[in-house]
């Protein structure tokens, strides 16, 4: 008897174990991949096939924003924050089975900005040229294992940069084996080995059992493209696939009470916001701008707009990324209030602007068009009077870049986990130059101080500081309406564990099993 | 004869250049910068200025119009924007989809077509008759997109029958080597004795399939009623019938026969068109073919894969029409007289 | 000329079909006039709380659709917005490729092979393709999809019109009026014109179900009518969404697509039988 029970027992560890391991995981997302060469590609899509098969120096800690050691082991940065050492991983190896080392990593960056690397022309090397390619002097191996970066100025967030997909380190050896063909036959370091790729129908990845990580759960995995939302939950709900991407936000109650379904969400790493030009009368009245962010009622807004995908906005940063402050005041939705400002900053009878409605459908926007009516509908309210006006998108942003516009909807979704790609890139009198991304034309000293401090400070406390404190500037001096912060949805079947949606939005698998 | 057909053929070279032509100019005219768009809200002057000659869109309209019709001529359709791969290339991937999937359709709308149209003319003002000719009617009056979502919602969703999209089980350990799916699960079937390939594959045809072949099901099936009876009035069927031939004979042997040039022009025809409302069945039910591709490329405005695609859909529509005309042309001498009236 | 009329109008009333197909048209027209007096509400009005709400609840005759908004009242304003780009499609292709037909047909020589090598290039075009190509210089609008599809209608209008001049020249009276030194402006469009206006007609009332068709699928690839345009294309573009959550918002715009377009047609088919019996006799 009691041997049966063990063996029985055994069975059934064996059987437990035996389903974590193993099966076909298949993930269907809305469109293909342009490219799976990571240093050459700026889309999401491509960067979800990237990841898989490449690693990068530093990742993310699972589901968040905070950077941890991943093909690095280590990293340090000299005092005058010129110079950045890092200490690399032993015993890893490429899907090639070729070594990785220090080589690789020179060689990884330098095909990004050596013009003399002959593989340099495969470019063009979008992110790697917008994020540290105006700093990065020169990469080097200090010994097999140990590689220096040197940089002509500070540049704080440095290390998140490097946990950009575009920072992926690709093998040498086949870099040059396949040379301009190496985008569709990619080889890394990663969690998954790439098999092959049917354009706009899926992309085919096995189980890297070398994998210097805990490798993963399962043998294969399957990138599927079913454009259509409504598609990926039905091809989910027979069970063709195991996690889709982005269900449509009007199946999201039915996916909650599907027993058979998981919904898994996390607040997108972006905001949608309602700019006011500073250089236009009579924007440039803090009053003002104060009376229309309480004469905005964000709530209808994205009941109308986001539906179940959003969240209201108060800080021009997402909840998610490291440094939002939760305790800065919010402007609450109140017309009397409104108005009330709009008489003591003389306008006592409102006043007639226009309002600029995004064309495309955007993460941060889902229908601009839309949102602008109801901003229009709310602003009457408190007699301030709008036109909408919408152009095609490229027409839209030249125009906005040169201050055209009276209030202009934009929006902004993140590069890499660091508050200066949010605060500088948007709100710095640097970005008010014309053509501006900072679309406020919002020049404030005080805050334009702290931005830049954090830039040239290390310390992820004193940074935090600092940014927390611009944040409470920027709603005193309201620029901005900040509107929403989507929130991206994936779901899976009930069997699917260990899933997690990231803030960057990558789409990691090697810790996902299938019960 | 011959000379009939060599100036068919002469004739295909210009109206094929201007359809290139067309084509070039109508798309790079239109609004819309493709470098801007590529780049977003990220994007500076400077960098824009970068990817527009980059691409080669900095230079003259004209010179770009006379580099893109040099490369036509030796089959190099430049490089898609966004995936910076050869247009040709990309083309060729995804092209058996298209062609496996109107095959399937045109082979539908054929069969079943000449059927109902033969059969509504031998049973002329029937219920049958009226019943199908009224069918055939909605058919050509239907928004195909509309039917393609009513289908999904019937057989995938309440009945739950059908799969909604893609070409096959996305399981399936699946690595296709001529990428029509239904011959390579047919090779796979040989070389692993399983049949679950080819289900997959034929199931994930029929809703896609059917829904394409409506239109020119439809089409053929009046033309065919309408010829049928033509050549049923013809003295010599009378006199046939006269002698005692069974009917069906008479169907299958002379009136079908004789209807099937006509009948034969229309499926040609309907299958260039066939190409194009691919467009739309493409998008509904996830089939990655030219199609989808043409479609994104247009929101996208990745010029060369528009251009690319139009031309492919109008040098095959062309040689269709060609080689009808020519075989027409040799089974029916009087075509060459009246064509020339024309 | 009375007495053909008169004549066709008996013909078309024995015939059932095109009968119907009359019946449809009119129907379609005057919903599409009086659309204001049809409908229950605001076709464009959003009412959150009130969002696909199923056919026959709280006033909503079809049900309300992902916006609040009332299903039937679309529908209705719909029509009026297909009338629209029936009509002025098929008037800019009536009027260019009827122009185009007669001189070409009246004239001859160069200006003919010019003008059919142009239409042959035209007809080079899958239909649906060269109105997507046309559009998308033009930009996603329903004004350019009107003027795309009635552009890409011409080819048919310059064949019809040209065959039927080309008999008609041959014809006694023309020979008659040319020997009494009548102009060829007045030739071509005071004689001819009138008779060779029936088969014209009849690809007009053809076009007319086609350019509703085309318009549809432009705007459900969003390259026509633009939101909150209630488009029967657009509302059934937008209804993808909805086939597992919401049949209503899939079925009706589709079911009335269907319904002007059969009348159109089977009055098209109609009225060229009648014509085809009327020439034969």
């Amino acid at each position: 008897m009691k041997k049966i029970i063990i063996v029985l027992l055994l069975v059934c560890t064996v059987f437990v174990f035996a389903q974590k391991r193993g099966g076909v995981l298949v993930f269907a997302r809305g469109g293909d991949s342009v490219g799976l060469d990571p240093g050459r590609e700026t889309d999401g899509e491509s960067f979800y096939a990237t990841v898989q098969v490449f690693d990068r120096l530093v990742d993310f800690q699972p589901g968040t924003s905070i950077i941890q050691p991943a093909l690095a082991e280590s990293w340090s940065a000299s005092a005058d924050g010129l110079e950045y050492t890092f200490r690399l991983r032993r015993g890893v190896e490429f899907h090639d089975r070729t070594r990785f080392n220090a080589d690789a990593v020179v060689f990884t960056f330098e095909r990004m900005f050596k013009e003399s690397n002959p593989y340099y022309q495969h470019g063009p090397w979008n992110y790697f040229n917008s994020t540290i390619g105006d700093y990065l002097v020169s990469v080097e191996a200090l010994d097999e294992y140990t590689v220096k970066f040197t940089l002509n100025d500070r540049l704080a967030p440095f290390v998140s940069i490097l946990a950009m997909d575009f920072a992926s380190i690709v093998s040498p050896t086949a870099v040059r084996k396949f040379g301009s063909e190496f985008f569709r036959n990619p080889v890394g370091t990663g969690p998954f080995v790439f098999v092959s790729w049917q354009k706009d129908s899926q992309i085919v990845f096995v189980r890297n059992s070398r994998y210097w990580r805990e490798p993963a759960y399962v043998n294969r995995l399957i990138l599927r493209v079913i454009p259509d939302a409504t598609a990926r939950l039905l091809a989910l709900q027979k069970g063709e696939v195991d996690i889709i991407d982005f269900p449509s936000p009007e199946d999201i109650a039915s996916i909650r009470r599907n027993n058979e379904l998981e919904l898994i969400q996390q607040e997108g790493f972006n905001i949608g916001y309602l700019a006011m030009n500073i250089e236009k009368e009579p924007f440039d009245n803090v009053l003002v701008r104060k009376a229309i962010n309480h004469a905005i009622n964000k709530d209808d807004l994205i009941k109308g707009v986001y539906g179940n995908s959003g969240i209201p906005a108060k800080n021009p940063m997402p909840p998610s990324l490291w440094s939002y402050n939760e305790d800065t005041p919010e402007y609450e939705y109140d017309p009397q209030r409104s108005r009330a400002l709009l008489r003591e900053a003389g306008y006592p009878n409102g006043f007639s602007s226009d309002i600029w409605a995004i064309p495309v459908v955007r993460p941060y926007m889902p229908n601009g068009r839309r949102a602008a009516e109801i901003l229009q509908a709310q602003l009457r309210e408190v007699n301030i009077n709008v036109e909408i006006k919408t152009y095609d998108w490229g027409t839209y942003l030249d125009r906005v870049f040169e201050g055209e516009h009276g209030m202009a909807m934009l929006g902004w979704t993140g590069d890499y986990a660091d508050p200066d790609n949010f605060l500088y890139t948007l709100l710095s009198e640097k970005a008010a130059e014309k053509p501006a991304l900072n679309i406020a034309f919002w020049r404030n000293r005080a805050f334009n101080e702290l931005i830049l401090d954090a830039q040239k400070t290390s310390d992820r406390g004193e940074r935090t500081a600092l940014y927390e404190e611009a944040q409470e500037i920027f709603f005193e001096d309201a620029p901005w309406v900040p509107l929403a912060h989507s929130i991206v949805y994936a779901a899976t079947r009930e069997n699917v564990r260990g899933f997690r949606l990231y803030p960057t939005g990558e789409r990691i698998f090697r810790d996902v099993w299938l019960d | 004869m011959l000379s009939y057909i060599l100036r068919r053929l002469l004739q295909f070279i210009p109206t094929m250049l201007g359809a290139v032509t067309v084509v070039f100019f109508l798309i790079s005219l239109a609004p819309g910068d493709p470098a801007r768009i590529m780049l977003g809200e990220r994007a500076q002057k400077e960098q824009i200025e970068e990817l527009r000659e980059e691409l080669g869109l900095d230079k003259p309209l004209v010179q770009r119009y006379g580099i893109y019709l040099l490369n036509v001529v030796q089959l190099d359709l430049g490089k898609s924007i966004f995936s910076q791969r050869p247009v040709v290339e990309e083309m060729l991937e995804l092209f058996p989809a298209t062609i496996e999937l109107s095959l399937v359709a045109i082979t539908i709308a054929t069969i079943v077509g000449i059927f109902l149209g033969s059969l509504a003319a031998v049973k002329r003002n029937s219920p049958f008759d009226y019943i199908s000719m009224s069918g055939a009617l909605v058919g050509v009056s239907m928004p195909v997109f509309w039917l393609g979502l009513i289908c999904i919602m019937l057989f995938s969703v309440i009945l739950d029958i059908l799969p909604t999209g893609g070409r096959i089980n996305a399981r399936y350990f699946f690595l296709p080597i001529t990428n029509f799916y239904v011959i390579d699960s047919i090779i796979l079937f040989f070389q692993e004795k399983d049949w679950s390939y080819l289900t997959s594959s034929l199931l994930h045809l029929v809703l896609p399939a059917s829904v394409l072949a409506t239109v020119p099901l439809a089409v053929i099936a009046r033309t065919t009623r309408s010829s049928m009876l033509e050549v049923l009035k013809q003295d010599y069927v009378r006199t046939v019938r006269s002698l005692g031939v069974p009917r069906f004979r008479i169907i299958r042997v002379y009136a079908l026969k004789n209807a099937m040039l006509t009948i034969l022009t229309v499926i040609s025809i309907q299958f260039g068109l066939l190409l194009s409302s691919a467009i739309l069945t493409e998008t509904i039910f996830a089939w990655p073919g030219i199609g989808r591709w043409i479609y994104t490329g247009i929101a996208a405005r990745d010029y060369p894969v528009v251009q690319g695609g139009v031309i492919l859909i109008v040098g095959i529509f062309l040689i269709i029409n060609l080689v009808v005309d020519v075989v027409y042309a040799l089974v029916d001498p009087r075509i060459r007289i009246t064509k020339k009236a024309e | 000329m009375n007495t053909t009329i008169r004549e066709m109008l008996f013909l078309l009333w024995r015939s059932k079909a095109a009968f119907f197909g009359l019946f449809v048209i009119l129907l379609f027209y005057i919903v599409g006039i009086f659309a204001p007096v049809f409908a229950t509400h605001d076709p464009i009005e959003q009412n959150i709380d009130q969002r696909k709400l199923p056919p026959f609840s709280e006033g909503y005759i079809l049900g309300t659709d992902e916006l609040g908004r009332d299903l039937y009242s679309r529908i209705v304003y719909g029509a009026r917005v297909s009338m629209l780009i029936g009509v002025v499609s098929v008037s800019i292709a009536l009027v260019i490729g009827t122009t185009i037909g007669m001189i070409s047909g009246y004239l001859g020589g160069a200006v003919d092979t010019i003008s059919m090598r142009v239409i042959d290039i035209m007809l080079s075009f899958p239909y649906v393709l060269l109105t997507i190509v046309i559009v998308s210089l033009l930009g996603s609008s329903l004004v350019n999809a009107m003027i795309a599809i009635g552009i890409s209608h011409i080819p048919r209008y310059a064949r019809v019109c040209r065959a039927a001049v080309l008999s008609e020249k041959e014809q006694d009276y023309v020979m008659a009026e040319q020997s009494l030194g009548a102009g060829s402006f007045h030739l071509m469009f005071k004689s001819i014109l009138p008779n060779v206006l029936a088969p014209v007609m009849v690809q007009a009332t053809l076009g007319f179900g086609d350019a509703i068709l085309s318009a549809a699928a432009l705007s459900f690839l969003g390259l026509g009518a633009q939101p909150p345009t209630p488009e029967w294309g657009l509302m059934i573009a937008s209804s993808r969404d909805f086939v597992t959550s919401a049949w209503w918002i899939v079925t009706f715009p589709g079911l009335a697509t269907l319904f002007a377009v059969v009348g159109f047609n089977v009055f098209g088919d109609g009225m060229r039988d009648i014509l085809d019996v009327r020439l034969h006799d």
